[in-house]
């Protein structure tokens, strides 16, 4: 069958200037390799290595694209016009396609053996990886696992943001940390853990609070996120810039003894929002420096978080989206919800009412850095008045669990969850001190004492954490 | 490239509305030496909401009726228009990848809803980047070049 190919313009220069060729097959693919062994150099613009077509490119059958026919065996009559449509597209970021992968090294050959030879990996997998741009925020209990997984997988390019120092309790649990590096920054510790691991891998460190202000710049030149946050206000956040940018975001969580696991963001798939369309009430869920943590519960969830990110990757198995998956770590049990966008999710929905980054910190009620909002008083000085002062009263207002791992001697322990029903148990005429670990639920019960007619209550700067670095060294910490 | 402020305010019109997603439109002028742009087309960007703040797509349809309104002016389609949200006017390895020789391909940057710069790029023959392209605008009785 002879028909005529009609070359669109950018591909004429590479036809010897040709606006049509004639050329005979039986099939639409028959044509298209008599087209490419007369005029070689179009190879390059319209095939792949494998000799399929490139996506952007379309042929046409007269007026149907051959994709809605038989692709390139769609057979061709006599007279029939062939035409080459381009796809026109592109856009900001760099998602490498297969022909432009990076390739790899005989080390690296041989460090990712054990992917190679795993069909749903391969050289083309191990490349994807490569060229793969994972951002982790939070480099703390869920940040660490993720990342030790995600730079031992091969993932090219690892970012991580957090502006924290290495503490003794991290140790417990954030295990890309070490004895060696308490007191450095949490970015170098980290930084230096996964080079050593896999000195492949390119570190990008963020040290630096993610806000409104810097969010859509840092996550911009990712591909998929990995949240390791511990706060609300950090999570809301992560969510709407990575709706906004179009970027997976890998969701964990964890409390005491719980997880959960998930991706929002992703296309046609729900977010956080509409699963979580307004946050807790400040207080109300302790973070696991006041409510603790069991330390291996971020190893498996963060694990979870880096397997789901691996898989976006390859591109392979059945993701967590639209999936939200609960984990009890007491009983081992895995549960799991199936998620729905949320029609009229503020976000990601056809007709959003938030298109910017807004001011997290006030949507979670929380009124910036921890403004005072009644008097208090140091621990130097409140160890100096509990020595003078015999109208002074200490009152402790933690859990008895706490009690028992450390307390003030002469201090009275009267629970935050108790305070209301134990109001007449607190005299009016003495001087009232409020501790607990860090000052945060001393100041709430400060609130409850004001309210109910207590005149002269203070709060304890820095709770009996602040009382074991400067009064009494050698108390217990935790 | 040679191009009218005319047809630039036009094409700046419709990228900041496009934003903070992607926009796209055609060039139509005539190449023979230079590249005259004459007019635009803007173009409806295919990709779903949750990715078109960083892609773009013209499909085939909207390609084969485009290439009809072209010739209708009495045109030819010589290039492609789209815009960076908030990223600088250079060509990502996606839009290497996707690229066709022979168009020019004007990236405006549009930062936080403004037209901020403006690039041209063309396609290297072996595809392993692009070259830029001068920009010289006319209109208002002066013409300034955005030069390489």
């Amino acid at each position: 069958m002879t028909v005529r190919v009609h070359i669109p313009t950018p591909l004429r220069p590479f036809a010897d200037g040709k606006a049509t060729v004639t050329l005979s097959g039986d099939t639409v693919g028959d044509v298209l390799r008599g087209l490419l062994s007369e005029h070689t150099k179009l190879q390059r613009h319209l095939v792949q290595e494998d000799g399929s077509l490139r996506s952007f490119v379309n042929v046409f059958v007269n007026d149907k694209d051959i994709r809605s026919l038989e692709r390139e065996a769609t057979p061709v009559k006599e007279g029939d016009e062939v035409s080459i449509v381009p796809s026109i597209a592109g856009g900001a970021t760099a998602v490498e396609t297969d022909t432009t992968l990076p390739k790899l090294s005989h080390p690296e050959l041989l460090r990712y053996s054990r992917h190679l030879i795993l069909p749903e990996v391969g050289p083309t997998g191990q490349r994807k990886l490569k060229a793969a741009r994972v951002l982790l925020i939070g480099a703390g209990g869920l940040g660490s696992p993720a990342s030790l997984y995600l730079a031992a997988a091969g993932v090219g390019t690892i970012g991580m943001v957090d502006f924290d120092a290495v503490d003794e309790t991290n140790l417990q649990r954030q295990i890309v940390h070490g004895t060696s590096t308490v007191g450095t920054p949490k970015l170098r510790s980290a930084e230096a853990r996964l080079k050593d691991l896999n000195p492949h891998v390119e570190f990008v460190p963020f040290e630096t609070r993610l806000t409104s202000e810097n969010a859509l710049e840092i996550l911009r030149d990712f591909d998929v996120i990995v949240d390791g946050t511990d706060n609300f206000p950090t999570r809301y956040l992560v969510n709407d810039a990575c709706v906004m940018l179009g970027k997976p975001y890998v969701y964990g969580s964890i409390f005491r003894f719980e997880g959960q696991v998930s991706i929002f963001g992703a296309e046609g798939a729900p977010c956080y929002r509409c699963l979580f369309r307004e946050p807790p009430p400040p207080g109300l869920v302790p973070s696991c420096a006041e409510g603790g943590v069991l330390g291996v519960l971020p190893g498996i969830i963060g694990s979870l978080q880096a397997l789901e990110a691996i898989k976006l990757i390859l591109g392979k198995g059945e993701t967590l989206i639209g999936r939200l998956v609960l984990f009890d770590a007491l009983t081992l049990k895995f549960r799991e919800l199936q998620l729905r966008k949320d029609p009229e999710c503020s976000v990601c929905g056809p007709n959003p009412t938030v298109t910017e980054l807004i001011d997290y910190e006030a949507f979670c009620g929380i009124g910036g850095p921890a403004e005072p909002t009644g008097p208090e008083v140091d621990v130097r000085t409140a160890s100096r008045e509990m020595r003078d002062n015999p109208d002074f009263l200490l009152i402790d207002v933690r859990e008895p669990l706490e009690w028992e791992i450390v307390h003030i001697d002469g201090a009275t322990l009267i629970p935050l969850g108790e305070l209301p029903e134990r109001l007449n148990e607190v005299p009016d005429h003495r001087d009232i001190v409020v501790h607990c670990h860090h000052g945060a639920r001393s100041a709430t019960a400060c609130d409850i004492l004001r309210a109910a007619g207590f005149v002269r209550v203070r709060n304890l700067a820095g709770g009996i954490n602040a009382w074991a670095e400067e009064v009494e060294q050698g108390m217990a910490r935790y | 490239m040679i191009v009218s402020r005319q047809v630039l305010d036009g094409i700046r019109g419709a990228l900041e509305s496009a934003y903070p997603h992607e926009g796209c439109g055609f060039l139509l002028g005539e190449r023979d030496g230079d590249v005259h742009v004459r007019d635009h087309l803007f173009a409806a960007n295919d990709r779903e909401a949750a990715a078109a703040a960083t892609r773009y797509l013209i499909t085939p349809e909207d390609f084969r009726a485009a290439t009809r309104e072209a010739d209708a002016r009495q045109l030819e389609i010589v290039g492609v228009y789209h815009s960076h949200p908030d990223v600088p006017p250079r060509p990502s390895a996606f839009d290497r990848d996707h690229a066709w020789p022979w168009y020019q391909y004007l990236i405006v940057s549009v930062v936080q809803g403004r037209v901020d710069d403006m690039r041209a790029w063309e396609l290297k023959d072996d595809r392993s980047g692009f070259d830029e392209r001068e920009v010289r605008v006319t209109g208002n009785g002066s013409a300034r070049r955005h030069a390489p």
